[in-house]
């Protein structure tokens, strides 16, 4: 997203920020969790929108007997994920890698408005489809 | 994220994907240049037993990739297939010059995972028969090393849903390479169905494809009487991608030619033999070939994969088509009879349909 940064952190990044800040969120906004659910290799949420400054938590449900991903920046990191090279991902709240039928959770923090996506960088899966919206009110 | 590409190809059914190395696409080539091979597959039904005969080419390349073909039925038998068989189907079919006769003549004189029900190993071919949900039958794949493309768990549910049988063939390029293969070269699986009806599978064959990549394929069917199809290939609206080739009695020199090959002595005496060509888009193709071979002219729409799990529309059935023509053909008299009844009625003399 132009001229926005995606801040992502670890759960307790997350906790030390709300430390940090006085709950760390937006004054008089709770914490989101969002389920995504992968089904027929598709994302079954395209179009989600979240406020800014508060930690949202995203349930990640892949239904599927195969793998998935589900890799969540601006332009320029999925550019580099279309041709990347890592086989798994998980050291990133980011970047959620999902073996099949599995179930992940993962919390990150949106400091500025804007709108972002959410890929399947799997080979082929981006064309098939697997592409959500994330607007940050 | 990227995994290196490795060769992929290969005939009949399809072929997936295999081993961590490989992409998800299932005809891929290391260069991501897809291959597009014709397949070809043999479906004989007689004595309620379906033959089913598909090749797996050995197109180069390294490494292991593999194939999931769905199947009507638990069969009784794998084995490698005869060793002319669809060549001599091609050829039936195929107008060739007499010289090419003569060559084949002469060749032809002798030519929580899924439940594992079989293994056999077909020369560089390792297969296993599976049965299993489409969950079920895709994490065995994911567990041996499979990768399946993003369209494969719709389309395991499409098959599982109707029949939970299903072929896994991983194809060994570098021992296919050591047993002396060349490019080209075919390893034919014959699986020996018991089972009502055969059906072939269609949609299988695009898996793994872009919706616009065109899927090329010929069925041969073999069966006691003229069989009725659905999707009908010859019906009198058509159906996109599919095209009846050859539909006529089986003539005795065939049926001498396959009675003879490995695993055939089942062919009838007499029989009937059609042949539907394949050259549909992807995104076309989400249909199977059902096939009613009792002389009953009534093929399953759940068979064909159009009911009740099916997403496509069902086809226009030629019958039906034929039905409602006849219907109109029969009402346009009656129509006109009654215009002109109105007709004269409101004229001189008639009585005035409204007003004064």
């Amino acid at each position: 997203m132009t001229g926005s940064r995606l801040l992502a952190t670890t759960l307790l990044a997350v906790l030390v920020a709300a430390v940090a800040t006085g709950c760390g969120r937006v004054a008089g906004q709770e914490p989101v969790t969002l389920q995504i659910t992968i089904h027929y290799s598709q994302f079954e949420e395209t179009e989600l929108t979240v406020p800014h400054g508060v930690p949202v938590t995203f349930v990640l449900v892949n239904e599927d007997p195969i793998e998935h991903e589900w890799l969540i920046g601006d332009a320029a990191f999925h550019e580099r994920h279309r041709s990347g090279t890592e086989g798994h991902h998980g050291a990133r709240p980011n970047e959620i890698s999902l073996k099949p039928l599995e179930t992940m959770r993962t919390t990150l923090i949106f400091d500025e408005p804007g709108t972002i996506l959410y890929i399947c960088h799997l080979p082929r899966h981006e064309a098939y489809g697997m592409v959500g919206t994330l607007t940050v009110t | 994220m990227r995994r290196p590409l490795t060769l992929v190809a290969a005939t009949a059914a399809l072929l997936l994907t295999a081993t961590p190395a490989l992409a998800c696409g299932g005809l891929i080539g290391p260069n991501g240049a897809v291959n597009l091979l014709r397949t070809t597959t043999f479906a004989g039904y007689h004595d309620g037993v379906e033959h089913y005969v598909t090749s797996f080419e050995f197109a180069g390349g390294d490494g292991e990739f593999g194939s999931i073909v769905p199947l009507p039925g638990v069969p009784t038998d794998v084995v490698r297939g005869g060793d002319w068989t669809l060549q001599r189907l091609v050829l039936e079919t195929t107008p060739v010059p007499e010289a090419a006769d003569g060559v084949f003549a002469a060749a032809g004189a002798e030519l929580r995972s899924a439940e594992v029900l079989l293994e056999t190993k077909i020369d560089a071919l390792e297969i296993t028969i599976l049965r299993g949900g489409g969950d079920e039958v895709g994490l065995w794949a994911a567990d041996h090393g499979f990768r399946l493309p993003p369209d494969a768990p719709e389309v395991l549910d499409f098959y599982a849903n109707r029949s939970p049988i299903f072929m896994a063939a991983r194809f060994d390029a570098d021992a296919a390479r050591e047993r002396g293969q060349a490019v080209g070269d075919g390893t034919p699986v014959h699986l020996t169905i018991p089972t009502d009806n055969p059906w072939v599978p269609l949609r299988i064959l695009a898996l793994g494809r872009t919706a616009a990549e065109t899927v090329q394929a010929d069925v041969f069917l073999l069966t006691d009487e003229q069989p009725a199809m659905l999707p009908d290939p010859n019906g009198i609206l058509g159906t996109p991608g599919l095209s009846l080739d050859h539909a006529a009695p089986a003539s005795p020199q065939l049926l001498a030619d396959l009675r003879s090959d490995k695993g055939m002595k089942w062919v009838p005496e007499e029989a009937w033999l059609t042949k539907v060509g394949i050259n549909a888009e992807a995104a076309d193709l989400r249909f199977d070939l059902a096939i009613d071979a009792s002389g009953m002219g009534a093929p399953s729409l759940e068979d064909a994969g159009f009911a009740p799990f099916g997403p496509a529309p069902v086809p226009p059935n030629s019958t039906m088509v034929w039905v409602i023509l006849l219907g109109l053909a029969l009402s346009l008299p009656l129509a006109a009879a009654w215009l002109i009844t109105v007709a004269a009625r409101s004229g001189p003399g008639g009585r005035p349909l409204a007003g004064a």
